[in-house]
């Protein structure tokens, strides 16, 4: 096997198991706030390793240029933090609880309100 | 009249810029009729969403943008280590908590880059902007950012951190 041979494996590697273990988070954490910490952040690292490895594929031992998966990036960067924000919003908004250790609960009824005229 | 002619035309260089490289990657090659179609869209589409679009900061820190955007990418890869180890171990060790981020920063862009930021990077999400306001350009007085943090040891440090790290290089970038 070639370097860049070892290389591909090595990122789809390393990306396989950040994506896995971003869904690891989201089966095993206590609540719906701490569950929305492994897709955004795990997933995003995973997706972006592939994306790298099928770049490095693509481009060096295929040969043909191939820039395509940086839209996937692209995209993927700004979905991301938009969907954590909806879903943590809209949880919020329907009062969903967090688990009891979580620090300053108080903070969540903020959310919401309109300013005072 | 000349200026005010291509203005008219290319109302948001970059925009069209953007577009254009985006439609070439999406097809992957740069045969002609890609570039012809590529260049159609470039300039229709912001003529045709003119009227949906809000006035933004002005901006020009090319260079600002290119540091902030390596650092925020070299973030995001500690970011992961660090949610990974706190993922696989024990539930009970979580110190989860909100936290309310008093922000200098002003404008729509500049805010909307940082709420992203915030949330692709160490333990944290962010939830809202606050207060609420339907014209995201209006001035209401003091914001706060409401963010989610998966493991919150020290209040005061992951505050300064954030307005050192991310807030600071926006204010800088927007002049705001």
């Amino acid at each position: 096997m070639s370097g860049i041979e070892w290389l591909i494996a090595a990122l789809v590697l390393i990306g396989a198991v950040f994506v896995l273990l971003g869904s690891v988070a989201l089966v095993k954490l206590p609540d719906f706030y701490t569950r929305l910490h492994g897709p955004t952040k795990a997933t995003t690292l995973g997706l972006g390793s592939l994306v790298l490895a099928s770049m490095v594929f693509f481009n060096f031992v295929q040969n043909e240029l191939s820039l395509q998966q940086l839209l996937i990036a692209l995209f993927l960067f700004i979905t991301a933090p938009v969907t954590a924000y909806m879903l943590i919003k809209a949880g919020m908004h329907q009062k969903v609880t967090a688990i009891e250790v979580t620090k300053n609960q108080h903070l969540m009824q903020a959310s919401g309100k309109k300013p005072a005229p | 009249m000349m200026a005010s002619w291509t203005e008219k035309l290319i109302p948001t260089p970059a925009r069209s810029v953007m577009l254009f490289v985006v439609w070439l990657l999406l097809n992957n090659s740069l045969a002609p009729v890609h570039l012809v179609a590529a260049t159609i869209l470039a300039l229709a589409i912001p003529l045709i969403t003119a009227s949906f679009r809000d006035k933004h900061t002005p901006f020009t820190h090319w260079r600002l943008a290119l540091l902030y955007l390596l650092k925020v990418l070299g973030d995001i890869v500690l970011a992961n280590v660090q949610v990974i180890r706190i993922v696989l171990g024990p539930n009970r060790l979580l110190r989860p908590g909100f936290v309310m981020v008093p922000l200098e920063l002003r404008g729509a862009l500049p805010l909307s880059i940082l709420a992203c930021t915030v949330s692709l990077t160490p333990g944290t999400v962010s939830a809202e902007i606050l207060p609420y306001q339907n014209d995201p350009n209006e001035d209401v007085g003091e914001r706060f950012l409401l963010i989610h943090v998966l493991d919150l040891a020290d209040e005061a440090a992951l505050m300064r951190e954030i307005k050192q790290r991310y807030e600071q290089p926006l204010q800088e970038m927007f002049g705001c």
